[in-house]
């Protein structure tokens, strides 16, 4: 037992290094993103460069076969290189749904000559993919989808809403489920499309977020035109689509969990001042209750980190990761949440100040508990999780379900 | 990357528990359970000719020459199966101090005879929780007087290792000068003892820092117990989750129930994530890393929650038969209170985490 990188493991890491170091730009803070002070046009140009230097360098994809443009790599290589990566400036989000979820599946599913067209730009960055499941009356259910496709001679006309669409305001093209035959039970009636998303009749309007942000956004589809040709898959045959989609999230292991909450717990208690029965005040940090807070929050992100050391593990010595790994997001975000409450609390009523007031010293966590509730909810809700541990690793019962056979037509009346 | 433990080590680990699996029947357990055997002898014996509980006893000491690693793993397999024997006393513990603090020549004389199970030996190093103080053990650098309340396995330890002051003092308790009284427990399958010295011959474990050796015995303990608790923990899980996929009521098998399913999955998330703190105690103990105190207390308190929050949860799961003798959901109930105060609670064990954090953060 040990931490260590195997030989083969250690060389690919410091060729990596070295590649970061000669082309990259480190964060001089830990909450320090790609692109802070440029407009978004701005930004996304040089997300654009980003990855077409990255592409060219082969680290875009690095698991892919090489003809489809990978490096023909490990899953270990993969996760060797992002573990680097994360110390640098570099665009998170961005490239994800292209890289993670749209290109597989048009690897996957499209045709030969359509893999020549997209595969290579989007892996350089040139055109961005979004993915559009999500719909406002199907969110864990995705089986629900509205989104009407019709046949018109070799096209399909579209007409819908989806929602939760992370980044389509800058996306080129999304995988669209939509739903083609309203007798057939919910799951089976799905197809899915490739959908140009500059196209006449796609409107995007962003999702004011709680935390103020806006990374998702509406989608709305108003008689959109699709060749035939972008089809992914059989016809009704996207719910498997689909689920070859989600299939690929398994193999991103890590993340972008934080590993060190509790040390900026420990930062902020020094600075707080905490009374108790013995009188006071005295540093927080001396304080029992705020220490017995500091050791939780550590088990609980510690926990998850050693919980993706297991799984890489695995992935290292070419096995799938074990069933653990499903507790990761139910636990780190659900932490998350806990760690940032705690850390406002350090400061009582003072705390309730916004850090532009307060101070940069507060930002980080203020942040992070506006966005925590975000982090419960997607990749899977608390619940929805909970069901998933449940009934794939402890081998509970489904639940009772009442819409797997009726036609969806039948579920819509009723 | 690599951690988990080797082929060759689970191999080890199945051995156990296919052995455990025959000897350690609940039957066996109930023997002790109601005091018509101090300990589970089958179990006990074959875990001694395995090699499996000399694991960590090098070859010259009459041990198995393994190592930790090997250790963990059977200390899972005795949590799983409820073995009631003197495995944390006379391993976690007693062996674990000698091979510390002893003198050649106590270590010559004592480890083969524990790793050979012809003496069960305790120890009591000290515990930053108390209730009665209890008249405090005397040593006058030949002869041991006064008394210990509490000693696990004090009824059939033919040997024990004390904290005295700032002393670690090795006392036989088959000799003149001793008598013990069992005392009643809430795990009866892994009893206690009160053990009263009087002039009693005892010798000093010659080291420098007893403070230091007893908090690094204590830390491998805690790695060594949490492997124990997973290994109830998970058992017990499964218990409850095979009864929920039995038992109906209202029409439905009672494992389709959400308010049901979401608790077992919490139950698994809690579980998991001790056994991972419990490896990272593993590598920290096996390698002895820096990193050992931090590691044992993480996994002490996540595994003390982990077997505590399963086992009650698993008579609530189970409902009214949970709550009856016959079932093995209270066996759990008490293995996991035992375990997790034996060598203090896990307020005590969360306040050594945050020491060993903050001080890391200074």
């Amino acid at each position: 037992m040990d931490f260590r990188d195997t030989p083969e493991e250690a060389a690919f890491r410091a060729e990596v290094r070295a590649w970061l170091e000669a082309n990259g730009n480190k964060r001089s803070r830990p909450d320090e993103v790609f692109g802070e002070g440029l407009d978004d046009a701005a930004r996304l140009a040089a997300a654009k460069a980003w990855q077409a230097k990255k592409a060219a360098a082969g680290y875009a994809a690095i698991t892919w076969p090489k003809e489809a443009g990978g490096r023909g790599g490990t899953a270990m290589q993969q996760v060797i290189y992002q573990q680097e990566e994360a110390a640098y400036l570099v665009p998170g989000m961005i490239f994800e749904i292209s890289i993670g979820m749209g290109l597989p599946t048009v690897m996957t599913w499209a045709a030969p000559e359509l893999k020549a067209r997209f595969l290579r730009p989007g892996l350089a960055g040139e055109e961005i993919w979004c993915q559009l499941f999500s719909e406002p009356g199907a969110g864990s259910d995705t089986g629900g989808v509205r989104t009407r496709a019709v046949k018109d001679g070799e096209d399909w006309i579209v007409n819908g809403q989806k929602v939760w669409t992370s980044g389509a305001h800058f996306c080129d093209y999304g995988i669209l489920l939509t739903r083609t035959d309203w007798d057939k039970p919910k799951q089976e009636g799905l197809t899915m499309f490739i959908v140009d998303m500059k196209a006449p009749g796609v409107e995007v309007r962003p999702i004011h977020q709680m935390s103020g942000d806006a990374e998702f956004n509406e989608v709305f589809f108003t008689d959109v035109r699709i060749p035939d040709r972008y089809r992914l898959g059989p016809e009704c045959g996207g719910w498997k689509v689909m689920l070859s989609t989600l299939m690929q999230e398994r193999l991103s292991v890590g993340g972008n969990l934080p590993t060190d909450l509790h040390e900026h717990l420990i930062a902020l208690a020094r600075k707080c001042e905490w009374e108790d029965r013995d009188g006071g005040p005295r540093p927080a940090i001396e304080d029992a209750r705020v220490r017995a807070r500091i050791a939780d929050a550590y088990l609980q992100q510690k926990g998850v980190e050693l919980i993706i050391a297991r799984g890489l593990t695995a992935i290292s010595k070419g096995k799938a990761p074990g069933p653990e790994m499903s507790i990761t997001k139910l636990v780190a975000a659900k932490a998350m949440q806990d760690i940032a409450a705690f850390a406002l609390e350090l400061a009582g009523p003072e705390g309730l100040i916004g850090h532009q007031a307060l101070g940069g010293d507060w930002r980080y966590m203020q942040r992070l508990w506006l966005s925590s509730p975000g982090a419960r909810l997607g990749g899977g809700t608390d619940e929805i999780l909970r069901n998933v541990i449940a009934e794939r690793v402890l081998g509970l019962p489904g639940e009772i379900r009442s819409d797997r056979k009726l036609p969806f037509r039948e579920l819509e009346r009723a | 990357m690599n951690f988990d433990f080797s082929d060759d080590q689970r191999l080890l680990q199945d051995a156990v528990r296919t052995m455990l699996a025959e000897t350690s029947t609940s039957q066996a357990v109930r023997e002790v359970l109601e005091g018509r055997a101090s300990h589970c002898a089958a179990a006990w014996r074959n875990l001694i000719e395995m090699g499996a509980v000399a694991a960590a006893v090098p070859e010259q000491y009459g041990g198995a020459g393994l190592g930790h690693l090997e250790l963990c793993l059977v200390a899972e397999e005795a949590g799983r199966h409820l073995a009631a024997v003197p495995l944390s006393s006379s391993f976690y513990l007693a062996a674990e101090a000698l091979l510390r603090a002893g003198s050649e020549a106590q270590k010559r004389h004592w480890l083969p005879r524990i790793a050979s199970g012809e003496v069960v030996a305790t120890a009591a190093l000290g515990s930053r929780e108390r209730y009665r103080a209890p008249a405090p053990l005397a040593f006058d650098g030949e002869t041991l007087t006064g008394t210990s309340p509490a000693l696990a396995d004090g009824g059939i330890a033919g040997l024990a290792v004390l904290r005295v002051g700032g002393e670690l003092v090795l006392a036989g308790l088959a000799g003149a000068g001793v008598s013990r009284e069992p005392v009643p427990t809430l795990d009866p399958t892994r009893p206690l003892a009160e053990i009263r010295f009087e002039r009693a011959p005892a010798e000093r474990l010659p080291t420098a820092d007893a403070a230091a050796v007893a908090a690094r015995v204590l830390d491998g303990a805690a790695v060594l117990l949490a492997f124990e608790q997973v290994g109830g923990a998970a058992r017990i899980l499964e218990q409850t989750r095979d009864y929920a996929l039995e038992r109906k009521a209202f029409g439905r098998q009672i494992g389709s129930f959400q308010a049901l399913k979401h608790k077992m999955a919490d139950i698994y998330a809690a579980i998991e994530l001790a056994r991972v703190h419990a490896y990272y105690g593993a590598w920290a103990l096996s390698s002895d890393a820096p990193e050992l105190p931090r590691a044992a207390a993480a996994a002490r308190v996540a595994a003390t929650r982990a077997y505590v929050v399963a086992a009650e949860e698993g008579i609530e799961l189970h409902g009214g038969i949970g709550f009856t003798w016959e079932m093995d959901c209270h066996l759990h109930y008490r293995r996991a209170r035992h375990l997790g105060q034996l060598i203090g609670s896990e307020h005590a064990w969360r306040a050594r985490l945050a020491d060993a954090l903050i001080e890391e953060a200074a």
